[in-house]
């Protein structure tokens, strides 16, 4: 680290912390609007037609581990520089937590990699406390949002159809491709217990909505990044077009320590670290966005003490950080014997479901508050490391093609046929629902740990409920009878009580938010209703941190239509002379 | 997107292109590039300078890798149309697999000291130097879970580690994947399952949603919402 700090010259109207959807609406938005913007990302550049950077239409067998996730978590082809563990980037848990805190540095974040699932947040979902009596109610409703999804869909596009189903709102919408085989079963066997089924919604190109970007062509890997651009990333869909207004600079690898603020408690601009010269600089403007992801814009709030702001700027009701929470998550495949022996065909499709299910119960009756979906997987896709591990736990249990019961496991051709045989007939189910804000599950500076460099990591305390312990319980009844219907076999055990009912650890499922919200109420929220600090007026926060309850849905979309709606909003302000 | 921008960033040809890139204007272009060389799949220098490391180390022993090499020979043999294991490369992924998931090295080295003791007691020479016949006797007695005797139990084990990465090493190869009949990784315009498949397993496609779904002749035309309300 040098001596001192270096200071930028250039002068900004706004700077924009974090590239991912939040941030690359606000960099797109701000910068379409005429104002100068410095774009600041804690990681290296990223387009996915580089042919250097680019994973998409690889094989298995150009990579030497077959794919295996021993570098990147999910997989070596995803496009994800990062994971829940970064050499020199550590966080810490308080006892009896195991948070699991999931990091993408590179342009466009984890929009690169992300499933494409482009949910809107239904009526019910801004307003839970009025319906349930817990957590909060947002300070906006689906009407002061809906807008902004509109133009979201048509901006970015999403795929799906009209349903008019009252939480589950339409949007525009290009058309859905078909389902695949075992969607269909799925679907079929679903409608004997009465739980819908219905076209998935993500953003994925099935029609083209503009000259820039090429459409899908079904290969199944959105989540290696599309080189045409078939599907949503900020990286290729806002950050690429917005750089080429010239009105943007771009700062990577630039690791943001604080936010910097004057004497009347305005944000002046942010220090940040070069990670590849190891200086530290200074950038002003002036306003500042942090869209660095929830937990890490909440890192840096909390990093920004002064004599003014001792408990960190913007957090004077001590609600930085809290109310941190994450989608709940359970998952159960299961083996189809009549998909034995499937003819084979090209049954990638896009890189996701063709087909889900939406919440289709009312909570009065259940015993828990909120819902979840359930996402569908399966197909004869692409071989990857892992692919025929463990067959010997069914080639036992089916017959053979001449009718013949053999000894589990084996070799020799044989073994080769049961192999091929059982290709494509694995069905699975994701559950993933809403859990319940609370002010208790959270993450604070530790003081004790810095990372490498050198500055005070996060430390996260988190427990779930009797709330998303019963309900993942559901998912896994859900799923056991749907596995039922279609006549398949459930893998492995139904998890029960003493493993949690099989609900994955906070941070898995990566939907993390709530650290920064939203409220009229400035002594019990981050922001107001507009994603403003009510203490700093030109600060704000674009990411997930906002979001005052996490729906049964993913939340992208959302980010991205709050971050549109703030963005316009400077500029209103910008225009009123209040910023 | 332009038509030949596309094509120069799939690396395709023409053939498949013109039903591609239906969305992409711009006039048509030539076919497509030369095939990206192999160990270009898209790592950081860092990714890149990892990988190097551990091709340049070698874990097993010349004896090892032959044993490990005729096991896994017997696990997926070649046939009359396709080859096995090895042809397939799969002792060369089984090598780089373990110096990439150290906790792997143990019980594999283990496991074919294993099979050699085991082999020198029952025949009195290496498991690679015994005959097909007591290889076969040998490994008949590792690779049924469900009934192999207690002092095996160790070398089943380590048969069960094998099949697994010998299986996946197989079929994620390029014979392994022809063999296997996977048709994807290729760009094409989905439109559904075939029609014989449909009726094999007795389900159609709703005819509530069949004029919603995306029809191929539609991919090159841009989506306006006319018929759309918010």
């Amino acid at each position: 680290m040098g001596f001192e700090i270096i200071e930028r010259e250039e002068a900004y109207d706004v700077l924009i912390v974090g590239s991912g959807a939040g941030g690359g609406m606000a960099v797109k938005t701000l910068s379409d609007a005429g104002l100068r913007v410095a774009l600041i990302e804690a990681g290296p550049d990223y387009d996915p037609a580089d042919p250097e950077q680019q994973t998409q239409l690889k094989w298995p067998y150009q990579s030497p581990r077959r794919g295996a996730g021993t570098v990147r978590d999910i997989g070596e082809f995803t496009a994800s520089l990062g994971g829940w563990k970064i050499e020199g980037e550590p966080y810490t848990n308080t006892k009896d937590t195991e948070f699991r805190w999931y990091r993408s540095r590179m342009i466009g974040g984890r929009t690169n990699h992300w499933g494409r699932i482009s949910l809107r947040f239904g009526p019910d979902d801004f307003r839970r406390r009025s319906i349930d009596g817990l957590g909060d109610d947002w300070p906006i409703t689906y009407d002061d949002v809906k807008p902004f999804y509109d133009r979201v869909d048509k901006m970015i596009g999403v795929f799906g159809t009209r349903e008019g189903i009252y939480n589950e709102p339409d949007g525009f919408f290009l058309p859905p491709p078909k389902p695949r085989l075992h969607e269909l079963l799925v679907q079929k066997a679903a409608a004997r217990i009465n739980i819908p089924v219905i076209p998935a919604r993500l953003s994925v190109l099935t029609r083209p909505i503009s000259k820039s970007r090429g459409v899908c062509f079904y290969c199944n890997q959105c989540n290696r990044g599309c080189s045409v651009y078939g599907d949503f990333s900020s990286s290729s869909v806002l950050i690429k077009p917005a750089r080429k207004s010239g009105h943007v600079d771009v700062y990577t690898n630039a690791m943001v320590r604080e936010v910097l603020t004057n004497a009347e408690g305005l944000a002046t601009g942010v220090l940040y670290i070069d990670k590849t010269d190891l200086q530290e600089y200074r950038v002003r403007a002036r306003v500042v966005v942090l869209a660095a992801s929830a937990c890490e814009s909440a890192r840096i709030l909390l990093n920004s003490r002064s004599a003014r702001f001792p408990n960190g700027v913007a957090n004077s009701s001590g609600m930085v950080g809290r109310y941190l929470h994450d989608s709940t998550g359970a998952v159960r495949s299961a083996f189809i014997p009549q998909l034995m022996d499937r003819k084979r065909y090209n049954e990638d499709g896009v890189g996701g479901m063709h087909a889900y299910i939406p919440w289709w119960l009312d909570n009065k009756k259940l015993g828990f508050a909120r819902g979840y979906h359930v996402e569908l997987g399966g197909g004869m896709t692409m071989p990857m490391y892992g692919f025929g591990f463990g067959i010997q736990a069914l080639n036992g249990k089916y017959p053979d093609k001449n009718g013949q019961q053999k000894p589990a496991g084996g070799y020799g051709l044989s073994w080769k046929e049961d192999v091929k045989r059982f290709y494509g007939a694995t069905v699975s189910f994701a559950g993933r629902g809403e859990s319940i804000a609370l002010e208790s599950n959270y993450c604070k500076i530790d003081p004790a740990t810095v990372d490498k460099w050198g500055i005070p990591v996060l430390q996260f305390h988190y427990q779930w409920t009797d709330q998303e312990l019963k309900q993942a319980r559901h998912m896994h009844d859900t799923f056991e009878e749907l596995i039922h219907q279609m006549g398949g076999v459930p893998n492995g055990e139904k998890p029960g009580e003493s493993e949690q009912y099989g609900l994955a650890k906070p941070g898995a499922i990566i939907h993390e938010v709530g650290t920064t919200r939203m409220g009229n109420d400035p002594s019990r929220s981050v922001l107001n209703k507009y994603n403003q600090a009510h203490d700093c007026r030109n600060l704000f926060v674009v990411d997930g941190g906002p979001f005052v309850s996490q729906a049964d849905k993913n939340p992208t979309w959302t980010i991205l239509a709050l971050s549109l709606r703030a963005a316009e909003y400077m500029i209103d302000q910008f225009r009123k002379k209040n910023l | 997107m332009d038509r030949r921008e596309s094509l120069k960033i799939l690396g395709i040809g023409s053939l498949q292109a013109s039903l591609l890139l239906a969305g992409c204007s711009g006039r048509s272009g030539s076919a497509g590039q030369k095939a990206m060389p192999v160990e270009l799949y898209g790592r950081t220098a860092q990714e890149a300078a990892y990988d190097a490391s551990l091709h340049a180390e070698t874990f097993f022993t010349a004896h090892e890798r032959k044993t490990l090499a005729g096991i896994c020979d017997w696990i997926i043999p070649a046939d009359g149309e396709t080859g096995g294991a090895t042809a397939a490369g799969v002792v060369d992924f089984i090598e780089f697999i373990v110096k990439d998931q150290p906790p792997l090295q143990l019980p594999l080295r283990g496991g074919l000291g294993w099979m050699d003791i085991t082999s020198r007691e029952l025949y009195g020479r290496s498991f690679i130097a015994a005959t097909r016949n007591e290889q076969a006797a040998l490994l008949d007695k590792i690779a049924y879970p469900g009934k192999v005797e207690k002092d095996f139990l160790a070398g089943a084990g380590f048969f069960n580690q094998v099949r697994n990465l010998c299986t996946t090493g197989y079929f994620t190869s390029k014979i392994g994947l022809k063999d296997l009949g996977y048709m994807g990784n290729t760009p094409n315009a989905w439109d559904g399952a075939p029609e014989e498949v449909l009726k094999e397993y007795d389900v159609a496609y709703d005819p509530r949603y069949l004029h919603l779904y995306v029809r191929p002749e539609d991919r090159g035309t841009l989506m306006t919402w006319d018929d759309h309300q918010g």
